[in-house]
């Protein structure tokens, strides 16, 4: 798995590195001009956060059934990196924000709830580091918990009044603007299968670490 | 007399002739300032937002990748050092 690593990572930052060119290019959108090219940094890591809850919930739900450590891993790994790519959204959201509605941030549906379910997954990570013995099963159910947010983090603009754009923005898109957007979106996506592979390795040399300190101890 | 006031079509021209007046009462701008003459909490540049918004992915990928090979490496040091602990105890 750890071999997978570099080669995702390779192409993830040439694909960082080329996407400001691919996105200077875009055209400008009408209303918002220039600022609005902070959504090709903001929309793609917001869906892998969403995604990457999903996941994390749906393995938790494996490994309660399965109790199978790999799971657990790719859980944790998953957890940890829904709360990266959700801190990423959550600022680059408000420097957008700030020039397009004139406010860093506001109350609305689809900002609280996107912030708390990255909180739940904090909670996830804090439970994983400080709850000792058994943490893994309480940490799996709270998975569970933050995966049953993701519709309604994702429906909320289209279920309440909102100043976020609606989820048809996307699919609606013109090409110029889409294809950046997907561009970077598979540079994230790159990324993130990159960190994923990382972090599951950590995660099995610590459980063959705590193999090792029991064989010494014997 | 007929109380013309109470007819519905007279009334309606009433409002509407209050309303139109209303919106004639309403202060014209009175002159036109250029933008960069806003005070600065008002001019609001987009481009340091942008690269702002850019240098932050780069920098929590990096601190991210950092951060856990850091952890990484430790954690295959004493892998190492444990497995060659273990290796002398053996007969």
């Amino acid at each position: 798995m750890r071999k997978a690593f570099v080669p995702l990572l390779g192409a993830a930052g040439f694909i960082f590195l080329t996407a400001p060119i691919i996105i200077a290019r875009a055209p400008f959108e009408s209303t918002m001009g220039l600022v609005q090219k902070i959504f090709y940094f903001h929309m793609p890591p917001a869906m892998l956060m969403l995604l990457s809850a999903i996941f994390c919930g749906l393995v938790s739900g494996a490994y309660l059934v399965t109790r199978r450590p790999v799971l657990d891993w790719t859980a944790s790994a998953a957890a940890e990196l829904t709360v990266l790519y959700g801190s990423i959204a959550l600022v680059t959201g408000p420097l957008w924000a700030r020039k397009a509605w004139g406010v860093w941030w506001q109350w609305d549906a689809r900002l609280t709830m996107s912030l708390l379910m990255w909180m739940i997954f904090v909670a996830y990570l804090l439970l994983r580091r400080y709850g000792g013995n058994g943490s893994e099963t309480l940490a799996a159910g709270l998975a569970l918990f933050g995966m049953a947010t993701s519709p309604f983090v994702y429906l909320s603009v289209n279920l309440w009044r909102t100043v976020h754009p609606l989820t048809s923005v996307v699919p609606t898109l013109p090409v110029d603007f889409a294809f950046p957007l997907w561009y970077a979106f598979t540079g994230f996506l790159l990324m993130y299968l990159a960190l994923m592979t990382l972090r599951v390795t950590l995660e099995r040399q610590r459980a063959a670490l705590d193999q090792l300190f029991l064989e010494s101890d014997e | 007399m007929k109380k013309i006031w109470l007819n519905p079509s007279v009334l309606a021209s009433l409002l509407l002739a209050l309303n139109a007046a209303a919106v004639m009462a309403q202060p014209g701008q009175s002159e036109f300032a250029p933008v960069n003459e806003l005070t600065p909490a008002e001019q609001l540049p987009a481009a340091p937002l942008v690269i702002a918004a850019y240098a932050f992915v780069w920098l929590a990928f990096l601190f991210y990748v950092w951060t856990t090979w850091r952890k990484l490496g430790k954690v295959e040091e004493e892998i190492g050092a444990l497995s060659a602990q273990l290796a002398k105890r053996r007969p």
